[in-house]
């Protein structure tokens, strides 16, 4: 544990800024994550998750700031550089981002049909594969999206994620909109993929119980700074009133609730 | 100053829309000139965009070449130059109705559709999560709606032409007591080439507006069903207009 987390980051982010609608969301966020760790950020709605995951994945562009992938500072890149870099990640959306006009094992196979260009019988066994991974059995293959349930269309793009065995995963709330069961389900898969795939893995959710399931260490976002970050295990006893509030889920204390 | 202010300020946010439209469109062009290219996708489009446009096409040329021969027969009438109907019907469908109107009902068709389509892809993350799988939304989503549609266009007009001149055709022979064989006769001796080559280029432009417009403001749009509503209202109406402007510049530019 401790000589991985001595290791060269696999993901670094440095300072990063980020304005939106005339708001300073992100002020200054710092992380890492080393490899085969898994990372998770909790804080408040509205609070710049989603964004700095969007800066992470190079599909915003920090104001100031900089990111590392695996030591590479991947802060401007584009067009066909950045795609290099988007072949080690993997990212599950938050409404899970099905392609709707595709049918499910093209979009597990999307990577394989259009990035790779792989011939269709072959990206297809590979996405049966990876479904049944994610235990989804061959008969979805052929359907679309809208056919399944919210659950398990969170295991489509799970398993269209990981299908070419990503070294960073990125997760969106995974278990938001979910029942406790199926969360508790997704919870589950994450962790085992995580650990099989032997990826690093960031994720972001304001469900604590989701949380510290699935992290090694987890960070909190408040005001456009990570405010704390340490083991999973402490997150409970961190001694700072503002992950205290939150971890207990209290509408009284430093932060305010907005209604 | 209280009447210039807002005119200086809606002036500049068109100008700044129609620069930020032109920039898009110069992308699209580039990623459509540039390997990869995604045929199965173009192929896709253009069943989807242009062959499935062909009943619409058909059925607004038909009435259109009808009414049209009524009106040159009924206005002729006044000079005594009825006979000139077979001529006027085919030059006016082939040099302006058929592709203008074309163009327009497209406008809505196809370009809302592209709007709302892309729109609807936006605002659910579906374009952020194709470029995370390492494939350019632009070259995937856009050239080939762009390419499809500038393609089908002029077959579409080509189309529409023969359709309406049957319409004018139809009607003068059933009803204003024209003659088949001559009507048809005087229609082939008079159209020249050229007045279905202007058809056909203005086809081709209004095809790239349509793709253009739909395909930008769909991927601007932002903020759920609203947003993707207004992007498909946005991509019509300023089709529509720069369908209208460009056709009358290509016909006031056209070497006549
Ligand atoms: N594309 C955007 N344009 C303008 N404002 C945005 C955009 N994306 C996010 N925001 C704003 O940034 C803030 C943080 O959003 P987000 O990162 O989605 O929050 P969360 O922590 O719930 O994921 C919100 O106030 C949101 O309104
Ligand atoms: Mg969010």
């Amino acid at each position: 544990m401790s000589g991985a987390s001595l290791s060269l980051p696999l993901l670094r982010l440095a300072d990063v800024h980020k304005e939106l609608g005339g708001r300073a969301v992100l002020r200054g966020v710092d992380l890492e994550v080393a490899p085969g760790r898994s990372l998770v950020v909790i804080g408040g709605s509205g609070v710049g998750k989603s964004v700095t995951l969007k800066c992470a994945l190079g599909l915003m562009r920090p104001d100031s700031g900089r990111i590392w992938v695996a030591g590479r500072d991947v802060t401007g890149l584009r067009g066909s550089q950045r795609q290099a870099v988007n072949a080690k990640f993997g990212m599950l959306f938050q409404g899970g981002a099905l392609f709707d006009s595709l049918r499910i094992w093209e979009n597990v196979a999307f990577r394989l049909l259009y990035a790779q260009k792989q011939r269709r019988a072959s990206a297809r066994e590979q996405a049966i594969e990876t479904m049944r991974r994610v235990r989804l059995g061959p008969e979805h293959a052929d359907k679309f999206p809208n056919e399944l349930s919210g659950g398990m269309q969170k295991r489509v793009g799970l398993a269209r994620a990981i299908i070419s065995r990503p070294e960073i995963l990125f997760f969106d709330e995974p278990t938001t909109g979910l029942d406790p069961i199926t969360a508790d389900a997704i919870n589950d898969l994450i962790v085992e993929m995580v650990k099989e795939l032997g990826c690093a893995a960031v994720s972001i959710t304001h469900d604590m119980s989701s949380a510290v399931r699935i992290a090694d260490e987890i960070a909190m976002l408040y005001e456009g700074r990570i405010i704390w970050r340490g083991p999973s295990a402490q997150v409970y006893t961190s001694g700072d009133a503002r992950v205290d509030q939150f971890v207990h889920g209290r509408s009284q204390g430093p932060i305010a609730a907005i209604v | 100053m209280i009447i210039v202010t807002p005119l200086g300020r809606a002036t500049l946010s068109i100008l700044n829309e129609m620069g930020a439209a032109a920039i898009f469109a110069t992308r699209v062009v580039l990623a459509a000139l540039r390997p990869p290219w995604f045929f199965s996708q173009v192929l896709r489009q253009l069943v989807r965009l242009g062959y499935a446009s062909l009943p619409v096409i058909g059925l607004t040329a038909i009435f259109i070449g009808g009414a049209l021969a009524v009106n040159i027969y009924t206005g002729g009438a006044r000079f005594n130059a009825e006979q000139f109907v077979p001529n006027i019907v085919a030059l006016g469908i082939s040099r302006e109705l058929g592709p203008v109107l074309a163009g327009l009902m497209l406008a809505g068709r196809v370009s809302g559709g592209i709007a709302a389509e892309i729109g609807t892809m936006r605002v659910t993350e579906q374009i952020d999560a194709m470029t995370t799988l390492s494939t350019d939304p632009f070259r995937f989503l856009a050239a080939p709606r762009l390419i499809a549609v500038t393609l089908c266009l002029p077959l579409l007009v080509l189309v529409s032409d023969i359709i309406g001149i049957m319409g004018g055709y139809l009607v003068s022979v059933n009803s204003l007591g024209f003659n088949g064989a001559i009507y048809l006769r005087n229609t082939l001796n008079f159209i020249r080439a050229e007045d279905v080559v202007i058809g056909l280029v203005k086809a081709g432009v209004f095809g790239f507006i349509i793709a253009i417009m739909g395909a930008y403001h769909g991927f601007r749009s932002s903020g759920g069903a609203l947003g993707v509503g207004r992007a498909a209202t946005y991509a019509v109406v300023s089709a529509t207009v720069l369908i209208l402007a460009s056709n009358y510049v290509i016909t006031s530019l056209w070497p006549l």
